[in-house]
């Protein structure tokens, strides 16, 4: 068992550097991924069998040279008019390493440039997740649909169009002298799309998803690793670490939701909370402000609060204050309206909420008519709570929320009243 | 995000249609289906059989009763659905209008519930 976890957990290691190897040698981005995960399958099936090879990168990157030959070989036979790939390419026979050669260690950049390559702007979102999660994390597709609670071939497909869609924009896999912050940005939002679509899953949606979480923690590990000097690189991680470490207290065995202020804050995870802390307390002495570093900020004041009364709201909204400047999302005015609340009472928090009717993004959200009904049961106002609730509980497509929001709002109804906040 | 879109029709309509009428409609069909798989939207989808085929149940006190029907006296019946991924509800109301059935009957467009939460 531990034989093949470790198999498993070096094989998604190993996989963005021999497809980034791969790549640098023969071009051809979308069959080189093609031949790495056969070449991970393989290997997931034949090492813990018949044990590791001395050179598993060499190991991983002659298989996936060969299946390249055998691909190229029957594409010839096949069509011997087309001869451009094999033009371009040098003969894979000569230069494909023997499994003991040595193969020099590749540049740190190779995953770096194959996560840029994989959030390229022409993709949709749903296609830079998939390719993401299979060329850079080592994922299989069968793996990642399962996480998405989706088909193997919608998964599959949404690779294919990706690769297809890389090819028509002639995207190359080549280190650019620097990266563009717009490109860099593109990367961390799928990661953070990776991770709060492991992080939001509940017991009901089995382990796989939960992977998800420390695929996107490894992931960003490695981009801080490599942009050391990135804060927002800096800032997503420790965002991460600070979120995931509530995880164990945030559902209970049977899936319904705890909210913040009445977690068990002794099963927080501490080391998590100390390390993120610590990234981003010495992130932000040192790189210019972003998003992704003022909602980690926020997290750690909430985590370095032992009680949920001990929160210093003052410091939260004074972030909040700084975040919404930078993005004036309707999601921020939302978050930063509570902040008001717990700091200027809840009359202050509920005008800061009324622009937000208006807004067509947020006018027919449940997150809005939550943030509401929170506030209306702190001013002690429960019948229009209670109809917020019921309201919220309507509008939420999340099973587990909705649950939670008609027993706040049943809670309020049968006049045990909660204690808000 | 996933939806589920509800085909509404009415089987009659369509029987008094010629063989290209009838050829124009799959073609329509047919091209919505490629397309959704090809981009990866598609995550499944069902056809009903016609409802002169469809037994309804009820279990009232412990008793359950069968009986056929409800047949063709409705003016529109649910005749099948599609299930898709997609990013925005806009997709899948665009999607839902190129499906024939819009032009005569209706899609219905419903937001699929899932199982993941964020606490609040």
């Amino acid at each position: 068992m531990s034989g093949e976890t470790a198999t498993e957990g070096l094989l998604r290691e190993l996989a963005p550097q021999v497809l980034g190897s791969l790549v640098r040698r023969y071009g051809h981005f979308d069959e080189c991924e093609d031949a790495v995960q056969e070449a991970l399958l393989a290997a997931a099936v034949q090492w813990p069998a018949s044990g590791m090879p001395g050179n598993p990168r060499g190991w991983l990157i002659t298989v996936a040279s060969r299946r390249m030959i055998d691909q190229w070989r029957g594409d010839q036979a096949r069509r011997s008019r087309e001869v451009s790939a094999f033009e371009r390419a040098p003969d894979l026979r000569a230069v494909a390493p023997a499994a003991d050669e040595d193969v020099a260690a590749p540049p740190d950049d190779d995953t770096l440039t194959l996560l840029l390559l994989c959030c390229h702007p022409d993709l949709p979102e749903p296609s830079r997740i998939a390719l993401t999660l299979r060329a850079v994390g080592g994922l299989t597709t069968a793996e990642i649909a399962r996480a998405f609670l989706l088909p193997e071939a919608t998964i599959a497909q949404r690779i294919t169009r990706a690769k297809q869609r890389l090819k028509d924009a002639g995207a190359r896999f080549e280190t650019p002298p620097s990266w563009s912050d717009e490109a860099i940005a593109a990367m961390l939002h799928v990661l953070y799309l990776i991770f709060n679509e492991g992080y939001t899953a509940t017991s009901g949606d089995g382990l796989q998803r939960a992977d998800l979480t420390s695929e996107a923690i490894r992931l960003a590990r490695a981009v801080h690793r490599l942009l050391p000097d990135d804060g927002e690189a800096a800032g997503l991680l420790a965002l991460m670490l600070l979120t995931e470490a509530r995880h164990g207290a945030r559902s209970r065995p049977d899936g319904t939701l705890v909210p913040l202020s009445e977690q068990d804050r002794s099963a927080w995870d501490a080391g998590a909370i100390a390390a993120g802390t610590e990234l981003i307390t010495r992130t932000m002495s040192a790189a210019p402000l972003g998003p992704y570093q003022l909602q980690a900020a926020i997290a750690a004041v909430h985590a370095e609060a032992s009680r949920a009364g001990d929160t210093d709201w003052r410091q939260i909204l004074a972030l909040f204050q700084i975040l919404e400047r930078l993005t004036p999302t309707p999601v921020v005015r939302l978050n930063r309206a509570v902040a008001t609340a717990m700091v200027h009472g809840p009359q202050a928090g509920l005008a800061e909420l009324e622009p937000l009717d208006a807004d067509p993004r947020t006018a027919r959200h449940h997150r809005l008519a939550a943030v509401r009904a929170h506030l209306l049961e702190m001013a002690g106002q429960d019948a229009a709570a209670a109809a917020c609730y019921q309201h919220a509980a309507r509008l939420t497509t999340s099973l587990p929320e909705r649950r939670y929001l008609e027993d706040r709002a049943a809670r309020l109804a049968t006049g045990r009243g909660g204690t808000a906040g | 995000m996933k939806y589920m879109l509800l085909i509404y029709n009415n089987p009659a309509l369509y029987q008094g249609w010629s063989d290209q009428e009838r050829q124009a409609l799959f073609a329509d069909v047919g091209s919505i289906m490629a397309e959704l798989q090809e981009s990866g939207e598609l995550v499944s989808d069902a056809a009903l059989a016609d409802p002169a085929r469809t037994r309804t149940v009820r279990v009232r006190d412990g008793v359950t009763t069968t009986t056929d029907g409800p047949f063709a006296e409705a003016k529109e019946q649910f005749a099948g659905y599609l299930m898709i991924d997609c990013e925005t509800p806009e997709r899948a109301e665009e999607i839902a209008a190129r499906w024939p059935d819009a032009r005569y009957f209706a899609m219905e467009v419903r937001a699929v519930m899932h199982s993941s939460g964020t606490e609040m």
